[in-house]
């Protein structure tokens, strides 16, 4: 009779062991849900500083996750203001002085408009298969959701963050918090993700809080407002002649 | 009897002519040191103020602490009223906001595409409003080498030296690429209207000089300023006076909080606080050196004088002159080779002074990796204080030096003098 009831708890723990997708799988299935091939998608970022709040309106069109085209819509200060990323290569164009510069070096840990996200960050291939090794640590739960508590390692040297810890939902393969470190184990940056909602078959946080910790302020929240995925782009607008338009 | 005494020194000279040029070479290396130091001090406060710190300085509380990260983020917000208040309420200074920034300037080619790109120290300041004290404390009229100074909005002056590495002439168009204050990418462009050299090295390097009202509208600070900047009328740092205003206008804050305005002094700002005391603890070592080293070379002279006169002054004393009449015929002496000696000495230092007051040293080689806002061309300063700094040890030294040789007169017994005489 003993030996069965630990017969039957082994047997329990394999089934579960074998139903908890490895790291990797979990990984791979996250980039799946959040990537297409194309992406059209206005949002607002709303910049909470320490001495005042400022909410910044654009529209991205992203292909695959290598390009993209951002404008800003709002506020008139940032109006007109354009971005294009094409592969490891970053422009911004100021209207008001009628110049396209390309940012790199040390410009890239610039903050993007004042908010806790970096230039870098935007470079950063945000598909986490390919960057990262994964495991898994655990399990936790999140917004009364539960979720798989994964590891991440840099596979290679000069990512913005050497280590992450992600909570993704057990069910949609969503992310639902991350903390990202240094190379020294050093926190630098957390994010909660939350507002999920099916779009095109696919489960998408509308909106995200990012806090830079090392940055004094209350974070940035970023809210979608639209999203279509595998919109067709016209191939005009990821040039750079589009950032003078 | 003076008279008696001056034919006596005038006629041997080895009782005047050393002692004297003694006396003159203290005094004239005295006064010398005392104006080159306080040439120096005096640049270095100057151009700290105009250049960075002002005689007294409001910023907010944060601001101050990292000051010297010129954090924009942490700038004074509702400049304009505070500066309102700062002129009701101090008049005896002259109060000017500013916005000190780093960036980079971006020269395009003609293609709109960047030809070449230099990191810049920015200054904003009121170039443009009548009667503005800017254009003076900045020296930009001297300062300037090629084009002319802003006239109107959206024109800048660069350090020649960033000029000639950028390739940039006047007339041509430059853009900034820095920061706001909310940490967002600025970008504005200017037109580049002249070069200027200071002759201040952290200046030079990388100076870029714009309008206020301009440099606000680039990098989002409307209303906002780095510090606000008090000058005294005299362009003098009264310190004792500095320090009431500050301790006045920190006894008048009601706002708390990391925002809140703070006034501090040059010496607080600028973190000259050590440098200055050491330059205050070196005069008062080169006067007490001066007036021992001196004290103990004409003691010396005085006794070996006293050894030559050793006969001279027994003669006197067995015909039956007191000895305290020697004694002060001897003081009398050294006062009038002190009073002598110092004249020529303050008057050669003041002349040496005051050729290095107008021609200056230049020290830019030394200065190369100098972060102060020091000048590279160093200058005396010829001052009052500079006239009696030697003059006043140069006597009192000579006396001193007399009065402690001359009291051997007091030991001669004058029973044993023609005994001494004899022999």
């Amino acid at each position: 009779m003993r030996r069965a009831w630990w017969l039957a708890l082994a047997l329990r723990a394999a089934a579960a062991a074998a139903q908890t997708p490895s790291g990797d799988e979990i990984v791979r299935r996250v980039d799946a849900n959040l990537f297409a091939e194309s992406r059209i998608m206005t949002s607002q970022m709303i910049v909470h500083g320490e001495r005042e709040t400022r909410t910044i309106e654009s529209k991205t069109w992203q292909r695959g996750t290598s390009d993209a085209y951002t404008e800003y819509l709002a506020p008139a200060r940032e109006r007109g203001t354009k971005m294009l990323k094409l592969g490891d290569d970053l422009w911004t164009y100021d209207p008001g002085t009628d110049r396209t510069i390309m940012i790199s070096g040390s410009m890239l840990r610039q903050s993007v408009m004042g908010s806790d996200l970096s230039y870098e960050d935007m470079m950063e291939d945000p598909r986490l298969e390919r960057s990262y090794a994964a495991t898994v640590s655990g399990s936790d739960t999140l917004d009364g959701r539960n979720c798989l508590v994964v590891d991440l390692t840099a596979r290679r040297e000069g990512l913005a963050y050497h280590t992450r810890k992600v909570w993704v939902d057990a069910e949609r393969f969503v992310p639902l918090r991350e903390d990202l470190y240094a190379r020294s184990g050093r926190l630098l940056k957390t994010m909660r993700l939350g507002d999920v909602a099916e779009v095109g078959g696919r489960w998408v946080p509308r909106h995200a809080v990012y806090k830079d910790v090392l940055k004094e302020g209350e974070g940035t929240e970023f809210v979608i407002r639209s999203i279509e995925f595998d919109a067709p782009i016209p191939s005009y607008l990821l040039t750079k002649a589009a950032l003078r338009r | 009897m003076i008279r008696f005494l001056l034919k006596g020194l005038l006629r041997d000279r080895s009782r005047s002519l050393f002692p004297l040029l003694t006396v003159a070479a203290g005094v004239m290396l005295t006064v010398f040191m005392f104006a080159w130091l306080r040439g120096v001090e005096a640049s270095l406060l100057q151009s700290t103020a105009h250049f960075g710190s002002g005689y007294l300085r409001v910023t907010t509380a944060a601001y101050a602490t990292d000051a010297d990260q010129m954090p924009n983020d942490l700038a004074l917000l509702g400049a304009d009223t505070i500066l309102a208040g700062l002129r009701a309420r101090y008049p005896a200074l002259r109060w000017t906001p500013r916005i000190t920034f780093g960036g980079l300037l971006d020269v395009p080619d003609a293609r709109g595409e960047t030809r070449a790109q230099a990191p810049v120290a920015g200054l904003g300041a009121d170039l443009l409003s009548p009667g503005s004290p800017e254009p003076g404390l900045l020296r930009l009229a001297a300062a300037l080498v090629r084009g002319r100074l802003p006239a109107r909005r959206g024109e800048a002056l660069v350090s020649e030296e960033l000029a000639t590495r950028l390739g940039i002439r006047p007339g041509q168009t430059a853009t900034l690429i820095g920061s706001t204050m909310n940490g967002a990418m600025a970008l504005a462009n200017f037109t580049v209207v002249g070069t200027v050299r200071f002759g201040i090295g952290p200046m030079d390097h990388g100076a870029l000089v714009a309008d206020l009202a301009d440099v606000r509208a680039a990098l989002d600070m409307e209303d906002g300023a780095s510090a606000i900047l008090g000058f005294f009328r005299d362009d003098l740092y009264h310190e004792r006076t500095a320090d009431s205003v500050a301790a006045s206008f920190g006894a008048a804050a009601r706002s708390t909080g990391r925002y809140r305005p703070v006034m501090e002094t040059l010496r607080q700002a600028s973190g000259l606080s050590d440098l200055l005391d050491y330059i205050a603890v070196i005069l008062d070592a080169v006067i007490a050196f001066f007036v021992f080293a001196m004290s103990i070379v004409l003691w010396n002279a005085g006794l070996m004088g006293s050894l030559r006169r050793y006969g001279e002054i027994g003669v006197r004393l067995a015909v039956g002159e007191d000895q305290g009449h020697v004694y002060r015929a001897m003081l009398v002496e050294a006062v009038a080779i002190g009073l002598v000696g110092s004249l020529v000495g303050t008057a050669i230092g003041l002349a040496a002074s005051y050729v290095l007051q107008v021609h200056g040293i230049n020290v830019r080689a030394l200065l190369k990796d100098n972060t102060m806002m020091m000048e590279d061309v160093l200058r005396a300063r010829v001052t009052p204080g500079a006239a009696l700094v030697g003059f006043v040890p140069g006597l009192l030294a000579t006396v001193l030096g007399a009065g402690i040789s001359g009291l051997g007169i007091y030991r001669r017994q004058t029973s044993q003098l023609f005994k001494e005489l004899e022999a």
